[in-house]
């Protein structure tokens, strides 16, 4: 046992030095990506000060706005049907998976290593393979979508199903019902509320990430963003953004209040 | 004997008649349905509506199912060499550690001043507004702006980072702090201590662990965006490599190696993440 | 009538987590096991519905040995047992008439159990329970908004519904504030009385357990070192039971 003393100059001293290792990784990594501190903080002022002028919608970028809402409206969808199918196909593999409802050993482990295998596949890579077979199209980036999230939502819904369900399902289980019985009577009644958190969610996320997708694969909002900001026509690319902004928070809204009368 | 005083919630008789109801239609469950029921017409709707460019799609899968045969079953270093590969993923890495360093130091900082039971009101709605339209905007976005001030390249990208880390883990952070018991700060407050004291004596020691949970889950998520920066910005590393030899070489064996590479960090990271995690839940 | 042969269980290669136990309890009775914290009292309970598997010994119900059951066999035992848990294990989000016949499914096919098709006589004495638990006001209320004792109540009513022979409790007012726990015995034991069952119940409490047990049975490391009637229970015997003197808990 340590004295007290003894035990605050020892935690000080724990602390100055992980502040030291941070602040030396800080330095370090600056030093080898060659990133000017300075320069670039001084260049965000600037940034600010270039959008404000080149970003700023005008009169004559306003044409470009059913353009601008029909590719959102669309990636949109897009983000929504692929959470779906992915949360469809998720939940079902989840289950046979996770370590309360799930078959056996075995197959928990192999259900485990294809989410976080597919969880880890960058989406970079996912859109330029699809985006080679599949072209230039929006079923590639449907599908982008959806191995990416298939990957987050199996993990989170074995997570949940372990969470939230293992003692109903033993308590079920000692009543003499069959499986089936118990899947559909205890566990997805219990779970579905956290589910469709995580569907939201997931939403959320696809719509963003669906930009990058689209950049990658000429597809939705990201494909008509990358084509107004390398034909210099800024104002278009400005409200490009906010509409995005709009979109995002307006869906952020949406859930939370969702969540608040399920949860 | 069953005590009467847990029944003063009088509740309307339960139906004596022939039919018994199991539940009333509570908001909640009428949500769900509602939810659900949206959302699977929203897939149908699209899904039947899917522009897929007139491709024949059993020649596409077979072709993916090629391609990803030549990925994951014959992976190599193809023209760029082994060591290149190993410098370009060092330098995503590093990347994105640092940019999760500035955006945990500016992350707490704002989230101290964006929380309800800490800060004025204003100035903390002020923040979380803010935040909600940096968080709104995506990463890749944020480093196509800056690379117009910077050029394309590092600084860009790690400000494109930063940004979006500095919004996110605001949000994180300060949800923790919202959840620390009020008593805490107050015990603090009554000795009259500075504010920023109790922040660093009463607050950070009691957010931690979930601080440094949120730290290392934004590490990852910087990790596949500084893979993302790479390939849609030109901002190199091995997203830059990984954009090459996909879309522009068509070297599959050698995405096959960088996805590998990348899943072998990501694996590493996560490691590292449930071992500090421990250490800090374990104090 | 319940009868356990030999029962022996170890989790680990020759770490016995219980050894060569054998009890009898006859029909109409309220047993309390008791014994220190890792004794071996939830694996015996567990054993007893099979929820674990245990390694070798016999346990007969009215003449039938549940453990060499098959599947089918094993789930028609399963509804002869209820089973009462220290965390109450309701869905939560379900309300409290839907917990309650959750008992009936093992008496379902898997069909009707799947969509939870209830017929109104089920219905009916699922009501007529919750009267007897004393929660005939709380039928359309989510288990979420009730009490900790209000919840056991309904494990109870859930058990009740499966016309069950044994009800096993494994700490069933561990959770719970004195009055509450008072009151879940006491409904157990009238219970036991009315529907001539066996209930048995691991207890913590062991002046709960002379209060309301008929018969005591004392787990000591993986074996029975009592079983006899509630009377019967001395001071002497609780010191080797726990090693030490804590028989002032009593006063
Ligand atoms: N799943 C398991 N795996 C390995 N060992 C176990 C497992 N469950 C229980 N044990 C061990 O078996 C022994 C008996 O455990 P059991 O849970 O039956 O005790 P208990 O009497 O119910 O204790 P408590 O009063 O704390 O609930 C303990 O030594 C325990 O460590
Ligand atoms: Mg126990």
């Amino acid at each position: 046992m340590q004295s007290p003393t003894n035990f605050l100059k020892h935690k000080g001293w724990h602390q100055t030095a992980i502040i030291a290792i941070i602040g030396g990784i800080y330095v370090f990594a600056s030093w080898i990506l060659s990133f000017d501190n300075l320069a670039g903080f001084t260049a965000i002022p600037r940034a600010f000060a270039w959008l404000g002028v080149n970003f700023k919608p005008t009169s004559s970028s306003m044409e470009f706005l059913p353009k601008i809402w029909q590719k959102l409206i669309q990636t949109v969808l897009l983000a929504i049907s692929s959470t779906v199918v992915a949360s469809a196909i998720s939940i079902f593999i989840a289950l046979l998976g996770s370590k309360v409802t799930g078959i056996n050993g075995t197959v928990q482990t192999i259900v485990r290593g294809i989410a976080s295998f597919f969880r880890n596949i960058p989406l970079v890579a996912w859109s330029m393979i699809l985006l080679f077979s599949f072209k230039q199209s929006d079923f590639t980036g449907f599908l982008a979508l959806l191995l990416l999230s298939i990957g987050y939502l199996i993990r989170a819904f074995m997570e949940i199903i372990e969470d939230e369900a293992s003692e109903t399902m033993l308590a079920l289980k000692a009543t003499g019902a069959s499986y089936f019985q118990v899947i559909f009577q205890a566990v997805l009644p219990q779970i579905l509320p956290s589910i469709l958190s995580w569907i939201l969610y997931t939403i959320e996320n696809n719509v963003r990430d669906a930009t990058l997708v689209g950049i990658l694969t000429g597809t939705g909002i990201g494909f008509i963003f990358d084509v107004y900001f390398k034909s210099f026509r800024y104002d278009a690319a400005g409200m490009t953004v906010l509409a995005i902004i709009i979109v995002v928070i307006a869906l952020e809204t949406i859930s939370n209040q969702i969540r608040r009368v399920i949860l | 004997m069953i005590n009467a005083d847990e029944q003063i919630i009088q509740q309307p008789n339960p139906p004596k008649s022939p039919e018994i109801k199991l539940h009333e239609n509570s908001l909640s469950r009428t949500m769900i349905v509602v939810v659900f029921a949206s959302l699977v017409v929203i897939t149908g709707y699209t899904l039947m509506h899917l522009d897929a460019a007139g491709i024949q799609l059993n020649t596409a899968f077979k072709e993916l199912a090629t391609n990803l045969q030549q990925m994951f079953l014959q992976p190599s270093a193809g023209t760029d060499g082994f060591m290149p590969l190993l410098q370009a993923l060092a330098g995503s890495v590093l990347l994105s550690i640092l940019t999760t360093i500035i955006g945990a130091v500016f992350g707490f900082f704002f989230a101290v001043l964006a929380s309800k039971n800490l800060t004025n009101a204003y100035l903390g709605a002020g923040i979380r507004v803010v935040m909600a339209v940096v968080r709104a905007i995506p990463t890749i976005i944020w480093a196509l702006i800056f690379s117009i001030i910077c050029g394309l390249g590092t600084t860009a990208a790690v400000l494109g980072l930063s940004f979006h880390s500095v919004a996110y883990l605001t949000k994180a952070y300060s949800e923790s702090i919202e959840g620390i018991d009020k008593s805490t700060i107050e015990s603090l407050k009554v000795t009259g201590a500075k504010f920023w004291v109790v922040v660093f004596q009463a607050i950070w020691p009691t957010i931690i662990a979930s601080f440094v949970s949120w730290t290392f889950i934004r590490l990852e998520i910087n990790f596949a965006n500084a893979i993302a920066v790479g390939a849609a910005a030109g901002a190199g590393g091995i997203g830059y490599q990984l954009f090459v030899a996909s879309g522009m070489s068509f070297d599959f064996h050698e995405t096959g190696l960088i996805v590998y590479l990348v899943i072998f960090v990501t694996f590493v990271l996560e490691f590292i993440a449930v071992k500090i995690r421990q250490m800090y839940l374990n104090r | 009538m319940l009868e356990v042969k030999n029962l022996q269980k170890s989790y680990e290669k020759d770490k016995p987590a219980l050894t060569d136990i054998s009890f009898n309890i006859k029909p109409g009775t309220f047993v309390a096991i008791i014994g220190p914290s890792g004794a071996g009292k939830t694996t015996i309970l567990r054993s007893l519905n099979q929820l674990i598997k245990d390694d070798d010994g016999q346990i007969i119900l009215d003449g039938k040995d549940i453990r060499t059951a098959n599947k089918e066999q094993l789930r028609k035992f399963r509804r002869q047992i209820g089973m009462v848990f220290q965390n109450y294990n309701l869905v939560e989000r379900l309300t409290v008439i839907e917990n309650v016949l959750h008992g009936r499914l093992g008496y379902k096919s898997t069909l009707a159990g799947v969509f939870g098709k209830y017929t109104q006589e089920e219905k009916e004495e699922a009501m007529s329970l919750l009267k007897k638990v004393g929660l005939e006001n709380f039928a359309l209320k989510r288990c979420s908004e009730l009490s900790g004792g209000q919840k056991q109540r309904v494990g109870i009513a859930r058990s009740l519904i499966q016309h069950p022979k044994v009800i096993l409790c494994d700490e069933p007012i561990a959770s719970l504030d004195p009055a509450s726990a008072q009151n879940v015995m006491e409904l157990l034991k009238r219970l036991t009385d009315e529907y001539n069952l066996i209930c048995i119940a691991n207890l913590h409490q062991i002046n709960m357990a002379k209060k309301y047990a008929d018969q005591i049975i004392g787990i000591r490391k993986g074996h029975l070192v009592f079983d006899e009637d509630a009377d019967l229970l001395s001071e002497d015997i609780l010191r080797t039971l726990y090693d030490q003197d804590i028989t002032k808990e009593l006063e």
